[in-house]
C-alpha cells in the first residue's frame, strides 16, 4: 500500500535499529506522547527490537483515557433522556462510568450512536429536528478542529436542536506537568505528529528550552518512531536540547493555520481534569462565548453521582510514564479489557490495552 | 419467479461422492434434478405489500404466504409435502450437523445478502467439519412491515445459492413479530452433512511442524458490511467474500485429506481468534508472517483507515487450515486451482514453543503475541 509499505520496511528498520546501537552509550528513557505511537511500537515489536539502554514509557495521548469519570456519568445521563440521540466515536462508548457505559446505556434503550464524523452528528440533527443530537466532543488537538467545524457547521444551519458534550484536552500543558512533576524520569519526547500537524510546533520550544529536552516531532510508522527514537538518542548523547521535526511528510512549524482559525472561533483554553493524573491548568478547551448554546452541559442539567477511582488503579502513574502497564498488581488477573478497572485497559489506544493485546505480560 | 442471479450449475464433484446414497422412495430422492435448473413456476400473487403478523398465524395468509413466496423458491418433494419434518436417507458413516443464526445489517451488501450468507454460513460450518451438505433447514423471523418484495428478494437468493451448492431446503418455520421487535429479518439455517471417509479434522490436532495455510484474502466481509453500515459509510469497490466453500474443501481433501488436522472458517473475530482458539485447544504454539497473509489493497486501506486489525475482521468465505508439513505445497495447489483459493498462502507453521500461543512476526522482524478480540472491534477517534 502506497504511503505505507515504504515505512514498513524492514530493511531500513534493520538500518535505523542499528544507527541506535552505533550512537547508544548509557541508558535513556523516552517517552511517546500519543497511544497511536504506543500502539505502533507494540504491535510491530519495536520495543523489544531496541538495545537495553532505551526504556520506552508511555505518554498520556490517549483521549478515551483520560477523560474523567465525570464527564462519562454526565454523557450515559444525557443519553437516557428521551428526547436525546447520543453520538459518539467508536471507543469511547465502551468506557465504564460509574454505574453504566455508552453501550450499557444503548442496551438499556437509549438512542446511542457511533459517528466516524461530527458531521454525521450535524446531518443526523438535521434529519432528525424533533430530537436533541448531542455529540461526545472527545479529543486532543488532533479531533478538535473537525469537532469545532461541526459546532461552526451547526451555527450557520441555524440548528437548535444540535449540541456537543465538550471533553477536549491538549498536550503542551500535560508534558509540562509530567516535566514539573519532582517524580519525573522522562529524559526525551517523542511528540505526538498528527497533533503537531495541526497544532506545529512552536508552542514545544519554550518547554525543551525550559527543561533543556530533546522533543523531536514523530510519525506513526514503524519507520517514523526508529527515525524519532534515533534523533532523540543522538541528541541526548551530544548533550543537545530543543525541538527537532522527523514528520517532515506531514508537519510543519506553524501547524494548520486554517485548523487553527477554526479553533480560536470555537472554543477557548480552560483547566481541565484529567483522568487518573488529576487538574492541569489550561489544559482543555470549552466553547467559546459565541457558541456556549451549543454546551450540552449547560442544556441538560443532569445530575451524576461518580465513586471516586478504584485505588488499586494506578493508571496516573502509566499515564505520566511513572509505571509501566504490566507493573501493575491487577495488570492481566484482576484488569483485563473484559473487566477493566481503569481507563488505560478500555481503549483501544490504552498502554494497558496495547500491553495486553500484544501479549506484553 | 424472476432472480437474475439464479446459477443452475451443481459441483462436479458431489457426483463422486459416495457416501451419501438417495433412497428410490425418500424425499430427497428427486431433489437434485428440481435443483438442477428446472423452470420455476410463477409465484402466486400475494394481495399484501408488507408482512404482517396474521403472516406468521398458522391460517389462510401464512399459507398463501408460504404459497407465494417459499414453496416455490426452495421446490422440492420433502418441502411440497409441508409435513412437520423432512426425511433424509443416509447410507452409514458419520453425519455432521451445525446451525447458525444470521442477524446481518443492512440486509443487502456489496457482494451478498441475508440470504445467500444464511447458506453460505452454515454450508462452510459442515465443509469445516469435512462434511458435504446433505440438506438445509432454515428458520424465518420476519419483522411486521417487512416488505414482501424484499423477502422474495432473500428468499431468490438463497434459492440460488442453495442450487449453486446443490443442496435442498427440505423444511424450514417462518414467524412474524410486532415490529420494532426485528431488524427486517432473522434467519436461522441448520444443515447436515456427510464426513467423508477417513476425515477426522478437529481444533485440538495441530502439532509441531504444520503448516498453516489461508485459502485467500482476509477481512474482506467485515469491510464491506462497514463500508455501508449507517455512520460509517465510505466509499469503497471492496465486496463481502460470501461464498460456498464445500467444493474448495473437497478439493483439498481430495489432494491431501488424510494430513488435513484442522479446517476452520474464520467468520466473526477473524483469523486471530481462530488461531487462538487452535492453539489453546491443540496446546500448540502457531507462528504467523505479517507479510505473507493475504489482504486486498483497499481493505488493507479501509482498516488503517479505521483503526481495525485485518486479523480481527469478519470473513464468508475463507478457510483456515492447518496441514502436515509434507502435504503442505499440495494443499496450497489444491487451493490454487479453485476459483475461490487463487490467492491461498502458506501464512505460518506449528512451533514447540509458546505451546498455548500465537505469536506473528511482523513486517519490521519484530514479534508480538496475538491475543483474542475483547469486545466488538470499534473505529477509534483518531
Amino acid at each position: 500500500m502506497k504511503f505505507v509499505d515504504e515505512y514498513r520496511s524492514e530493511e531500513h528498520a534493520r538500518a535505523f535499529l542499528e544507527a541506535i546501537q552505533r550512537t547508544i552509550t548509557r541508558p535513556w528513557t523516552l517517552m511517546e506522547i500519543c497511544g497511536g505511537q504506543t500502539h505502533t511500537l507494540l504491535k510491530f515489536g519495536i520495543d523489544e527490537l531496541l538495545p537495553r539502554e532505551i526504556t520506552l514509557v508511555h505518554g498520556p495521548g490517549c483521549p478515551v483515557c483520560v477523560t474523567p469519570i465525570e464527564l462519562i456519568d454526565q454523557a450515559v445521563e444525557i443519553a437516557r433522556r428521551p428526547e436525546v440521540l447520543f453520538t459518539s466515536f467508536g471507543d469511547m462508548l465502551r468506557v465504564p462510568g460509574t454505574r453504566s457505559s455508552l453501550l450499557g446505556a444503548k442496551a438499556a434503550g437509549a438512542d446511542v450512536r457511533m459517528v466516524y464524523s461530527p458531521l454525521d452528528a450535524v446531518s443526523l440533527a438535521r434529519q432528525h429536528k424533533d430530537r436533541e443530537v448531542v455529540f461526545f466532543a472527545v479529543g486532543f488537538e488532533t479531533t478538535a478542529p473537525a469537532n469545532a467545524m461541526a459546532i461552526y457547521e451547526a451555527a450557520r444551519l441555524g440548528l437548535r436542536n444540535f449540541s456537543v458534550l465538550s471533553a477536549h484536552v491538549l498536550v503542551p500543558p500535560a508534558m509540562e506537568a509530567i516535566l514539573g512533576s519532582p517524580d519525573n524520569i522522562v529524559q526525551g519526547f517523542l511528540a505526538a505528529g498528527h497533533v503537531c500537524t495541526v497544532m506545529g510546533y512552536r508552542e514545544y520550544e519554550p518547554i525543551a528550552e525550559k527543561y533543556r529536552i530533546p522533543i523531536v516531532v514523530t510519525g506513526f510508522e514503524p519507520l517514523d518512531l526508529l527515525h524519532g527514537i534515533w534523533m532523540t538518542i543522538a541528541a541526548l548523547e551530544e548533550g543537545r536540547w530543543g525541538v527537532e521535526n522527523q514528520y517532515t511528510r506531514s508537519v510543519v512549524r506553524d501547524g494548520n493555520l486554517r485548523a487553527a482559525a477554526i479553533l480560536e472561533e470555537v472554543f477557548e483554553v480552560c483547566d481541565r481534569q484529567w483522568r487518573g493524573v488529576g487538574s492541569i491548568p489550561l489544559s482543555g478547551y470549552r466553547l467559546a462565548r459565541a457558541y456556549e448554546r451549543f454546551d450540552a452541559a449547560a442544556r441538560f442539567a443532569v445530575a451524576t453521582e461518580t465513586a471516586p477511582e478504584p485505588s488499586d488503579c494506578i493508571a496516573g502513574l502509566i499515564l505520566q510514564g511513572r509505571k509501566k502497564p504490566n507493573e501493575c498488581r491487577e495488570f492481566g488477573a484482576g484488569c483485563t479489557p473484559e473487566h477493566p478497572i481503569g481507563a488505560p485497559m478500555v481503549s483501544t489506544e490504552g498502554a494497558c490495552s496495547a500491553y495486553y493485546l500484544y501479549g506484553r505480560r | 419467479m424472476k432472480d437474475k442471479n439464479m446459477d443452475t450449475r451443481r459441483p462436479d464433484s458431489a457426483a463422486n461422492h459416495t457416501a451419501v446414497r438417495t433412497a428410490p422412495n425418500a424425499a430427497t430422492a428427486a431433489i437434485p434434478a428440481s435443483l438442477a435448473g428446472g423452470p420455476v413456476c410463477p409465484a402466486p400473487a400475494l394481495e399484501e405489500d408488507a408482512i404482517q403478523m396474521a403472516h406468521g398465524a398458522g391460517g389462510r395468509m401464512m399459507q398463501r404466504l408460504l404459497d407465494s413466496v417459499f414453496l416455490p423458491a426452495f421446490d422440492n418433494p420433502a418441502l411440497a409435502l409441508q409435513h412437520d419434518g423432512a426425511f433424509l436417507d443416509v447410507e452409514s458413516g458419520r453425519l455432521a450437523v451445525s446451525t447458525d443464526s444470521f442477524v446481518i445489517s443492512p440486509l443487502f451488501f456489496p457482494g451478498g445478502d441475508i440470504g445467500s450468507l444464511a447458506v453460505h454460513g452454515t454450508v462452510n460450518d459442515l465443509a469445516m467439519c469435512g462434511a458435504r451438505p446433505l440438506a438445509l433447514t432454515a428458520g424465518y423471523i420476519l419483522e411486521e412491515g417487512l416488505p414482501v418484495e424484499t423477502l422474495r428478494r432473500i428468499v431468490g437468493s438463497m434459492r440460488s445459492a442453495a442450487a449453486h451448492v446443490g443442496v435442498p431446503i427440505v423444511t424450514g418455520d417462518t414467524k412474524v413479530v410486532d415490529r420494532g421487535k426485528g431488524d427486517g429479518v432473522f434467519i436461522n439455517t441448520t444443515g447436515i452433512g456427510v464426513v467423508r471417509a477417513g476425515i477426522r479434522v478437529s481444533p485440538d490436532a495441530a502439532r509441531p511442524g504444520d503448516r498453516i495455510l489461508l485459502s485467500g484474502t482476509i477481512a474482506d466481509h467485515g469491510v464491506a458490511i462497514l463500508s455501508v453500515r449507517r455512520g460509517i459509510e465510505f466509499g469503497t469497490t471492496v465486496e463481502s467474500d460470501s461464498a460456498p466453500l464445500a467444493d474448495l474443501v473437497a478439493g483439498l481433501l481430495d489432494a491431501v485429506g488424510a494430513d488435513v488436522r484442522v479446517l476452520r472458517d474464520p467468520t466473526r473475530g477473524g483469523v486471530a481468534s481462530v488461531l487462538c482458539e487452535i492453539a489453546a485447544s491443540s496446546k500448540a504454539g502457531l507462528r504467523i508472517e505479517e507479510s505473507r497473509i493475504p489482504v486486498r489493497e483497499e481493505v488493507r486501506g479501509a482498516c488503517e483507515i479505521l483503526g481495525l486489525d485485518p486479523l480481527y475482521v469478519a470473513n464468508e468465505g475463507k478457510c483456515l487450515v492447518i496441514v502436515a508439513p509434507e502435504s503442505a505445497d499440495a494443499a496450497l495447489e489444491a487451493f490454487r486451482r479453485h476459483p475461490l483459493g487463487a490467492a491461498a498462502a502458506i501464512v505460518g507453521e506449528v512451533v514447540a514453543d509458546h505451546p498455548g500461543k500465537v505469536v506473528q512476526r511482523s513486517r519490521i522482524g519484530g514479534a508480538r503475541i496475538v491475543e483474542r478480540l475483547s469486545g466488538e472491534p470499534l473505529p477509534r477517534i483518531c
